[in-house]
């Protein structure tokens, strides 16, 4: 019973972590690192907002990832256009998207007061698997955009092995220069994977509101783009990995569920929202990531 | 590096026609304006009267003496602190976005100090209390600064993610301090007891609000000025955040060491904010205590292109759109988030513009 909650918490906390950290996966492999992740969730998650009153869960969805990528386009023009530094701009970006869409959100829904409520996904049981003991309701009795995790994550390793615009994305984060003599365009690559970084995250944004919380509330984006890029460290950039390791922050932050089933409740709840952070820099210290990481990621 | 030698003004360029002071006035002037045309923008999408709006927030800011003095200024101050903080870490070609945290964790110590020493009450005098409260909360700006500069240092880690991390960390730790052994006696807001009038800093006139933190923040402020440009240790700073390999191997500078100083300074500067603006302006600590003055202080530095001269100016003038947005909530319904509208914007115009700037000297001098 414990562990049932604990795994359920699990899966789906890691679930907007894969989204973002998968996008992030694909914009690093080009050599980008986009610190503007976090703009781009909360913008998916207000996006997805606004969207669900008028068209649904599932439209709600569609706009997330729709304004993610709009923000990313924004980031792509100032690094990839403008050649500005991307720690910088990015952080730019991430304020930005904080603070437009917390004065839309105030603008449109008002200052506190009337609980905003979505449409949400409910969870959708698979037959059968969904029976399965101890994992079964945790994998298998999941709202939608988990089950699109589980055909994304594959999808994007093969892909990013085994297709030629995989191999073009990795040629450019490793060598800029000879990915040009071989007749890539850098930039065209490198923006397009920033969009679908941007998709991946506002997809990110929108499953914290169509497919858990139901509401919108400013900055819920918390912190989880810089989780994701601490995610992509651990997991090698490398797509499996990368859901792996959101798995495991995932396990992290539910780890207060297992606290308290165990009747540890005096320990202070903020210690468990602090964990996902502290995990983060425990992993970005001890994974040696310097070695693994695409040889031409963070340069102009 | 990737800022320093874009950021900081040089004098006397050949191709520059004005002096450099004027043209970093003017840009200011071009950057602020932008900035209001694109707020206007905002506001009339969002179906607000924009030119009541923006009357509201210049009123708010300037309107009168006191607005100016005990309303500007007054939120000028910590920006003073955070802004030095991150345009001295810049310069070094650090990247410390956690000044919020270290701001937190500055007023934090000194709430925590403040609520040791009332138990204790007579015996010390009231000046050495306050000074030991902002000893206290520079130390803990450089304790959460120094978490991250030995990450850095010795393991590797960008400074942006651990900082950033460090600051949710902070904001946790303060929400629990309000929820436990710093909450106030009835046990019913999660926030600090108000510190006794003889703890807090005395303010510089009588019925004015404006403190004595303010002289202390341009006091600090000029004195690093003269550090970073005038001394040798200033000079190794500058060194380090124009050309690491550079300074290392021609300069013989422990290029390490430098980072690893400066950091511990920016969170001291950082940690000495929250304490003053804890004990000169809030009297309590509370979950909402910073309204990002961390985050703000990386356009406050970035506007001023780290001249630590500048960071005064630009701190007043963030602390008058600040003030102004809340007059702009007050008397034209604004929400006053959209100060971060303006901040975003104001850092994207920036480096945009030494973008551009940098591309306009290399096509003429022709290389």
């Amino acid at each position: 019973m414990i562990v049932d909650a604990f795994l359920e918490a699990t899966i789906r906390t890691a679930t907007p972590l894969a989204f973002a950290a998968l996008g992030e996966c694909v914009s690093q492999r080009a050599g980008i690192i986009n610190i503007g992740l976090e703009g781009s969730i909360i913008a998916g998650a207000f996006g997805a907002t606004v969207a669900a009153s008028v068209l649904g869960a599932e439209g709600g969805f569609v706009a997330g990832a729709l304004a993610g990528a709009v923000v990313a386009m924004l980031f792509a023009i100032l690094t990839v256009g403008a050649r500005v530094d991307q720690i910088i701009s990015g952080t730019a970006i991430t304020l930005l998207g904080l603070g437009v869409t917390g004065t839309l959100y105030r603008t449109m829904f008002g200052v506190g007061g009337v609980a905003l409520s979505t449409p949400t996904f409910s969870a959708i049981p698979v037959p059968f698997l969904s029976d399965l003991p101890l994992v079964g309701a945790a994998l298998f009795a999941q709202p939608a955009p988990t089950y699109l995790l589980y055909v994304v994550v594959p999808l994007l390793a093969w892909w990013m092995y085994r297709t030629h615009a995989g191999l073009a994305v990795r040629a450019v984060g490793e060598s800029p220069v000879a990915a040009i003599a071989s007749g890539i365009s850098v930039r065209r690559v490198q923006f397009v994977s920033l969009l679908f970084s941007g998709a991946m995250a506002g997809m990110a944004g929108a499953t914290l509101v169509v497919a858990q919380t139901g509401t919108f509330a400013e900055g819920m984006s918390a912190g989880r783009g810089f989780i994701a890029i601490s995610i992509v460290v651990l997991g090698r950039w490398k797509p499996i990995g990368v859901a792996l390791g959101a798995l495991l922050f995932g396990a992290a932050s539910a780890l207060q569920y297992l606290f308290q089933s165990l009747g540890l409740t005096n320990v202070p709840y903020q210690l468990f929202l602090a964990l996902p952070y502290v995990f983060t820099l425990l992993v970005l210290a001890t994974a040696s990531g310097r070695v693994a990481a695409p040889a031409a990621l963070g340069r102009k | 590096m990737i800022l320093s030698n874009t950021m900081v003004g040089k004098g006397g360029r050949r191709t520059a026609q004005w002096p450099a002071g004027v043209a970093t006035m003017v840009r200011l002037m071009i950057l602020v304006a932008v900035s209001m045309g694109v707020l206007a923008a905002l506001l009339v999408v969002t179906g607000h009267d924009a030119p009541q709006a923006l009357r509201a927030m210049v009123r708010g800011a300037a309107g009168n003496w006191y607005q100016f003095s005990s309303v500007t200024i007054v939120r000028a101050v910590p920006l003073m602190f955070a802004g030095a903080a991150v345009a001295v870490a810049f310069r070094a070609g650090i990247l410390n976005i956690g000044a919020e945290g270290q701001l937190l964790a500055g007023a934090a110590a000194a709430a925590a100090l403040a609520s040791i020493t009332s138990s204790v009450t007579a015996g010390i005098p009231a000046a050495l209390v306050v000074l030991l409260m902002l000893a206290v909360g520079a130390f803990a700006g450089a304790f959460t600064a120094a978490i991250a500069a030995v990450l850095r240092h010795r393991f590797g880690v960008q400074e942006v993610i651990s900082t950033i991390m460090l600051n949710f960390v902070a904001l946790n730790v303060v929400g629990y301090l309000v929820r436990g052994p710093l909450q106030e006696p009835l046990r019913i807001y999660p926030q600090s007891p108000s510190l006794p009038a003889a703890l807090q800093l005395p303010v510089l006139w009588p019925g004015s609000r404006l403190h004595i933190g303010v002289l202390i923040a341009i006091g600090v402020t000029v004195a690093l000025w003269y550090w970073i440009t005038r001394m040798a240790g200033g000079f190794r700073v500058r060194a380090v955040g124009l050309n690491a390999a550079a300074a290392q191997s021609a300069g013989r500078i422990d290029v390490g060491k430098v980072g690893t100083q400066v950091f511990l300074l920016s969170g001291v500067l950082a940690g000495l904010g929250g304490a003053v603006e804890y004990a000169g302006t809030t009297y309590a600590l509370y979950e909402n205590f910073s309204p990002g003055y961390g985050y703000t202080a990386i356009a406050v530095a970035l506007l001023a292109r780290l001249n630590l001269l500048a960071v005064v100016f630009t701190a007043i003038l963030f602390g008058a759109i600040d003030a102004g947005a809340g007059a702009m909530q007050r008397d034209a319904g604004v929400p006053n988030v959209v100060v971060s509208v303006i901040v975003a914007t104001l850092i994207v115009l920036v480096v945009l513009g030494d973008r551009l700037e940098r591309r306009q000297t290399t096509l003429e001098q022709g290389t």
